[in-house]
């Protein structure tokens, strides 16, 4: 077993309203940062986890998103990376 | 009847629900801790609002997993009631015992007032003592309480009657100013499919005595001591 650290995003599924990533495009906007377009606010956790290999760590990072982190409904997933830790 | 209100770690309305139980109901209830497996024998149960698990990750999401949910889940299982107010309507979707979830409010602001709902169901062992399209007022005290499900998901809710409140103006009528969070289609309180689980964001808890502003909670209490004496099937 190796223990790997794993990324996973989480944001707002697209189409939902999301009124924080509103409240920050529009903040952006009167920054000055006119070019800014659709912007989501979610999460981004990293977790450490014991596995055999990468692809497993992967793997048991997308069942816990599924079980718990993500919220189906509303929300979606991105495993971004999986390093050894 | 025997009235089982659920305590997770911060929950903060469970007093509440036990004063409108007790107090004005006039019928026996109990606390039951969250790490227990037992419901001490409730006829009925209730989700409390509060703040369970200090709502990290989303609210609900954690309290789910509290060892007491594998009772409350057989309970609704059997066909008894479940009263899911506010956190405990947020935990009640997180369990899967209905469906959508509660996102943040629109306006980004935790919403603390009395607002108006229109009952939109009187078929429903919750709400037989209202009048059907009765404007009732209770309060909301909630940060995240827009509804949201998916467009079957809702078709579904609509088309069997399973939307119960719905936020309206004074007058009854559905309009964006009186949806405090935004839900879609202003709805305030669903029943699952078999009907023996509401979940609902206003607290009807609250609004138990005229002298804290309303009683308009109470006929849903009544309701459900109707449908537990009676027997009467959801």
């Amino acid at each position: 077993m190796t223990r790997f650290r794993v990324a996973i995003q989480i944001v707002p599924r697209r189409g939902l309203l999301d009124p924080q990533g509103k409240a920050v495009s529009d903040a952006l906007h009167s920054l000055g940062f006119e070019t800014v377009g659709n912007v989501r606010v979610g999460r981004h956790l990293v977790l450490d986890t014991d596995a055999s290999s990468a692809d497993d760590a992967r793997d048991a990072a997308r069942r816990m998103c599924e079980q718990l982190l993500a919220n189906p409904v509303t929300e979606d997933f991105h495993i971004a990376t999986v390093e050894q830790a | 009847m025997k009235v089982g209100i659920v305590r997770f770690p911060g929950s903060n309305c469970d007093e509440d629900a036990y004063h409108a139980v007790v107090d004005h109901l006039g019928a026996e209830a109990v606390f039951c801790w969250h790490k227990e497996h037992d419901l001490q024998g409730a006829d009925l149960v209730i989700l409390p609002g509060g703040f369970s698990y200090g709502d990290y990750l989303r609210p609900g999401a954690i309290a789910r997993f509290s060892p007491i949910m594998r009772e409350v889940v057989a309970h609704a299982e059997r066909g008894a009631p479940v009263l899911a107010i506010c956190n405990g309507f947020q935990i009640a979707c997180e369990a899967g015992l209905l469906p959508g979830a509660l996102l943040r409010n629109a306006n980004l602001r935790f919403v603390c007032e009395q607002v108006h709902l229109r009952v939109e169901s009187i078929a429903t062992r919750f709400t037989s003592r209202y009048h059907i399209n009765e404007v009732i007022t209770v309060p909301v005290a909630h940060g995240d309480g827009r509804y949201t499900a998916d467009a079957d998901t809702l078709a579904r809710l609509e088309g069997e009657g399973r939307v119960v409140f719905r936020y309206v103006d004074a007058r009854g009528h559905v309009t964006d100013a009186a949806n405090p969070n935004a839900s879609q289609r202003n709805i305030a309180g669903i029943v699952n499919a078999a009907g023996n689980v509401l979940g609902m964001m206003p607290h009807p808890e609250r609004a138990v005595d005229t002298l804290l502003g309303s009683a308009d909670g109470l006929p849903l209490l009544h309701s459900l001591a109707d449908s537990l004496m009676g027997g009467v099937a959801a």
